[in-house]
């Protein structure tokens, strides 16, 4: 007898524009005391199939279409608000993605945490207290008393997280729907939270429901995987069925999109491109009278032709570091020399000499590109500032620079908002090359997109980097990019580095304790046996 | 951006699909909206009545009739006389110019000032943008309602000083937003991306930071407008904006209510006009406001 | 905290030394002088009246001796009303316009807060287009229309209430309040909507749903505080307007408030009534503007503990 078993569900929005079914014919369950994953994509429909089941859509636009939800012996889609109001919280609980932005900024975590207990239990705020300190110790928080009067922007993700999670359990639920809970925070963050979800999950012997979209995160303490694409569940069984034997088109390609693999050592002498000595950035901000030392006496060489990785988790440095090379953030001592020349020093037109040599790829597509220019307008714009053809052969340049980033050239007259986030990054990889640079810092260019877009993103980017003999800056906070794209890797931690070396090597053997944690906490261990 | 016909174009812009910009959905955004639209329409009509005036008014701005006096409005005088026989509609309408005008050549002067002046401080920033800025919140803090009806005593009958006088206190708002605007744009990637580029800060204040924040600069003028013709009427109601012999709706509304008991329509018809007036001002503002905010799709 | 607070009104001190100044020589660079109008004087009166208001001294010199009155808060005699300083005329002034916008504060604060909570509910129905159709109302009729109409419709049509005074006739208070309130109230009710739509739609209204609060609870607990503090930050500019109003309004119904008293000193050039109800009014609105902005940063925890902690 399952615990939850849900059966045809459809959920459609009904908008100025027409209807649109985000759920169709969609079916899967949640064993007692098991967890069971929901894995896809952006448009699969995960989350919404899961809001379907609180109740929690709302309701112009959404519509539940059909299906049935069996929760014990009641159908969820068929209660009414109030009944569903008595199991929110208490039967079944929630914890979403963004802790940031998940608890109310205004009122204390403890008045928040007692909530559930006081509506459901109509516990005294006394009782409710103690009940919510127990729970904060067991979610591993250290001071719950301090925590209990405390406002929430007192703390980081991770321990908001933790806090979200106590407020899920304090009424003991029987089931657990966590809509990607670990996806905004950092990687070590992320394991230990998914270490307290599954621990938690046996202790107190709960089903969970867990989505996500990445296949490693849940590999490791998924009971069940269910596969959704474009609203339909195409695929599930258990994660070793599915790891190994992939029916359906679709796993396959999810699972071929995780970046395995490394890069062959390349044999190749290398000369050395940009030399970068003692750089310091450090940032004065108004009001505090510590500097933030985002880039703390940084020292390493660049290889001509090599793709260099920078990995480190959020405040390390790694985005500072980039833009600094770049000559976009301020530096405060040291020295960059790029092919013998110390573009610290430079300024004015000296500096726009170098700017055409070394480009950029950022990692939001959507800001990287001015909303009001056509792809047009954006490629022409670096072809003709810095000469590289005349008006007159403009067309030829443009055209040539769509087709090597794989875009039709049909859509040169389309504003960014008209594609999507992978066909914006190939634009903007597109205005990189057009000054045919020598070198090009991509930073984090693939974290914003789908995991199957990323793959084609990455090889896009070693195959032109191969074609245009290009030398790339790569930084990510994903281990695993870095591992399938780089030569070599720098770990950065709080503004230094912490470790180098070629990627084969530092990946195997770290020296460094913190890249040990940093590897440690790769989710997945088990599919990258495959 | 044209495309010159030459042997190596290829013709790449003819065959290409048309896009939509972000103003042409903004456009149909708006057209969408009904009481935008009407106030748009009632806008322009008010507008072109206003500048026509002369040469389509009824009757002559000084034409009186003593032995009529204030009558209703008839045939002959569709929205009746005052106390002087003078017709109503062509006084609204002389007075609509007054008004309308205060409104919309204070906003421009305030919209110059205001969006040059946080242009610079957004994108200049550090210590200019800070000293600018203190400057702004210490001419913000002064009660300016107190200081313009001063000024007004003391300097009065001059309409060019009450141009200014408003033009002065509305800058302030617009610079803050224009500032505001700037700065956020500033730290845009696409911004970045222009700067890597090596494009000069000129060139990049031209492309690619003024047509993003056009849209709450537009936005923002159309709802001060309203404000800054409130302002005026409020003035010449208490005797020290518009003086006679020229008129304005806030010194017909302010004739009108000494008379009401008798003359109603003294007061209802320019009242009428300038409510209407700020009707659609504000609605076509707010309809402005929805349009133009949605920033386009994201994924 | 106390830091904070004495840090913003050292701020607002130059703010109150530049009204003063700025308004002394304004209104001395005024054309015409305050006896001229009156009938003609002797010179020798002249002369002495002069002396007496210490017009004949030097520019700088006037200046100097009026910033030692106000040290001592002496605003000094009245010129149009010899023998009644302008301290006792402002004074008696003072009550009345203050207890007209108190009424009309809370008109708009009870109205405007109501109308635009409820308008947020159900944003783009008829609960929300009603409500703010009203509002659009009341920003686009000025006081000196909406309280003529009303004084035309409830006090010459209706005859339901009076029309003119203040406390002389029972109701007599009612008409004033509501045309001083009536602009604000349609303000409060488009800000609370507007603060009201924009925490609605954030995440953790999601999670107090999820936890299973009931609808009412989500709305007053979590999402009014966070709302509404556009209203508590326009409180500061919205005294300066209804300051203002009250100019108009005590003409209109014949008021014996501060307002009135302005107005008639400004065209009177009654110098040191116009000085010194400027001074004493901009002061009070510098005052009313620093407490709307400590409230309001005072309101959101994060920005409390970075004014009392010194930051984290």
């Amino acid at each position: 007898m399952s615990l939850l078993r849900v059966e045809d569900l459809g959920v459609s929005f009904v908008t100025r524009n027409g209807t649109h079914q985000a759920v169709k014919g969609v079916g899967f369950s949640v064993e007692e005391k098991q967890i069971t994953a929901i894995i896809g994509e952006s448009g699969s429909g995960k989350s919404v199939s899961c809001y379907a089941l609180l109740g929690l859509i709302p309701s112009p636009p959404g519509r539940i279409d059909g299906g049935k939800a069996h929760f014990g012996s009641r159908d969820l889609l068929q209660l009414s608000e109030s009944e569903l109001r008595g199991i929110r919280g208490s039967d079944i609980a929630m914890i979403f993605q963004d802790p940031m932005t998940c608890l109310n900024p205004y009122l204390t975590i403890g008045e928040q945490l007692i909530e559930p207990l006081r509506i459901h239990q109509a516990m005294t705020r006394k009782d409710a207290r103690l009940r919510a300190i127990e729970l904060l110790d067991e979610v591993g928080i250290r001071s719950p008393e301090q925590t209990f009067d405390s406002f929430p922007h007192e703390f980081s993700g991770g321990m908001r997280q933790r806090v979200m999670i106590a407020m899920a359990l304090i009424n003991e639920p029987k089931l657990l729907i966590a809509d990607e809970p670990t996806t905004a925070l950092d990687v070590t963050i992320q394991a230990q939270i998914l270490r307290l979800i599954a621990d938690l999950q046996k202790h107190r012997d709960i089903g969970v429901l867990f989505i996500s979209h990445d296949l490693a995160v849940v590999a490791d303490i998924a009971d069940q995987i269910v596969v959704m694409e474009k609203g339909e569940v195409v695929e599930a069984g258990k994660p070793d069925d599915i790891f190994n034997n992939p029916q359906h088109p679709y796993t396959r390609k999810l699972l071929a999109a995780i970046p395995s693999g490394e890069r062959e050592d390349s044999t190749a002498e290398r000369e050395t491109l940009i030399k970068v000595r003692d750089l310091k950035t450090w940032f004065h901000p108004v009001g505090q009278e510590e500097p933030v030392k985002a880039v703390d006496d940084v020292s390493f060489n660049i290889e001509r032709g090599e793709v260099l990785g920078l990995v480190g988790e959020s405040g390390s440095g790694k985005s500072t570091l980039g833009r600094s090379i770049m000559r976009l953030a301020p530096i405060t001592d040291g020295s960059i020399i790029f092919d013998g020349t110390d573009l610290s020093a430079l300024e004015g037109n000296n500096l726009k000499q170098f700017r055409r040599r070394m480009q950029m790829i950022f990692q939001d597509p959507f800001a990287s590109l001015n909303p009001r220019m056509t792809v047009y307008d954006t490629l022409a714009e670096p072809l003709l500032l810095h000469a590289i053809c005349t008006r007159k052969n403009l067309d030829t340049h443009i055209a040539k620079l769509m087709d090597d980033v794989g875009l039709a050239r049909n859509f040169i007259r389309k504003y960014p908002h008209e594609f999507s986030g992978g066909q914006r990054q190939r634009i903007a990889i597109g205005r990189a090359l057009a000054t045919q640079p020598e070198f090009i810092v991509a930073d984090e260019p693939v974290s914003a997109l789908d995991v199957t877009i990323q793959a084609q993103i990455l090889d896009l980017l070693l195959a032109l980097g191969k074609e245009h003999q290009l030398t790339m800056l790569f930084v990510s906070h994903d281990m695993a990019v870095i591992r399938h794209i780089a030569d070599r890797v720098l770990v950065m931690y709080q503004g230094k580095v912490v470790e180098t070396g070629p990627v084969k090597q530092v990946f195997d053997a770290p020296t460094q304790p913190y890249t040990q944690s940093l590897l440690a906490s790769i989710p997945g261990a088990a599919l990258t046996l495959q | 951006m044209s495309s010159p016909v030459s042997a190596d174009n290829q013709g790449l812009l003819d065959e290409a699909e048309q896009g939509s910009s972000l103003w042409q959905d903004a456009w149909i955004r708006l057209r969408k909206n009904r009481m935008a639209v009407a106030g748009g329409i009632t806008l322009l009509v008010f507008m072109v009545l206003a500048i026509l005036t002369p040469w389509i008014a009824p009757y002559g701005y000084e034409t009186q009739d003593l032995d009529l006096g204030a009558s209703a409005p008839s045939a002959a005088h569709w929205l009746g006389t005052d106390v002087f026989g003078r017709d109503v509609l062509t006084q609204i309408m002389y007075g609509g110019r007054v008004s309308l005008a205060v409104g919309f050549i204070a906003t421009a002067v305030a919209l110059l000032i205001g969006v040059t002046w946080g242009a610079v401080a957004g994108y200049v920033g550090g210590r200019v943008d800070a000293v600018m800025m203190r400057m702004v919140d210490i001419l913000y803090a002064l009660p300016f309602m107190i200081f313009i009806v001063l000024l007004m005593v003391v300097f009065g009958r001059n309409v060019l000083l009450l141009f200014l006088a408003i033009g002065a206190v509305e800058w302030l708002t617009m610079a803050r937003i224009m500032r505001s605007q700037v700065q956020s744009l500033r730290q845009q990637e696409f911004v970045e991306a222009a700067i890597s580029l090596g494009l000069s800060p000129t060139a990049i204040i031209r492309k690619h930071v003024v047509p993003n924040a056009l849209g709450p600069i537009i936005v923002y003028t159309t709802l001060t407008i309203p404000s800054v013709m409130l302002l005026e009427a409020f003035l010449s109601f208490l005797g020290l904006g518009i003086q006679p012999p020229q008129t304005s709706w806030g010194l017909l509304i302010s004739y009108g209510a000494e008379t009401m008991e008798e003359y109603p329509w003294l007061l209802i018809f320019p009242g009428l006009a300038l409510t209407t007036t700020l009707f659609s001002l504000n609605f076509l503002g707010d309809g402005l406001r929805d349009a133009l905010d949605v920033r386009g799709s994201k994924d | 905290m106390l830091r904070f607070v004495l840090s913003r009104l050292l701020q607002a001190i130059p703010v109150i030394f530049i009204v003063i100044t700025a308004t002394f020589f304004l209104v001395r660079a005024a054309p015409g002088g305050p006896f001229d109008a009156e009938k003609v004087v002797l010179p020798e009166v002249k002369r002495a009246l002069e002396a007496q208001y210490r017009l004949d001294l030097p520019l700088h010199e006037q200046y100097f001796a009026y910033l030692k009155d106000l040290a001592q808060g002496e605003l000094g005699p009245s010129f149009k009303y010899p023998g009644r300083s302008v301290n006792e005329i402002l004074f008696s002034g003072l009550p009345v316009t203050a207890e007209l916008g108190l009424y009309a504060l809370l008109i708009a604060l009870l109205i405007g807060v109501t109308a635009g909570v409820f308008a947020s509910l159900k944003p783009n129905t008829r609960q929300d287009y009603i409500p703010m159709s009203l509002a659009m109302i009341g920003i686009c009729m000025p006081s000196f229309l909406l309280g003529p109409l009303l004084v035309l419709v409830f006090g010459i049509y209706l005859e339901w209430l009076p029309i003119s005074g203040w406390g002389a006739i029972p109701g007599d208070k009612i008409l004033p309040s509501i045309t001083l309130g009536a602009a604000y109230a349609a303000y409060v009710a488009r800000l609370s909507r507007a603060g009201m739509l924009e925490i609605l739609s954030q995440d953790y209204i999601r999670t107090a749903r999820a936890k299973g609060l009931p609808e009412w609870m989500v709305v007053a607990k979590h999402a009014l505080r966070g709302g509404l503090i556009p209203v508590v930050a326009f409180l500061g500019p919205a005294f300066a307007g209804l300051l203002a109003g009250s100019f108009v309004v005590e003409t209109i119904f014949q008021i014996p408030g501060l307002g009135r008293f302005y107005v008639q000193a400004a065209f009177n050039r009654d110098y040191t009534m116009i000085l010194g109800t400027t001074v004493f009014l901009s002061s009070l609105i510098v005052l009313f503007n620093l407490m709307s902005d400590v409230a309001a940063a005072w309101l959101n925890p994060r920005l409390r503990s970075q004014i009392s902690g010194g930051g984290k």
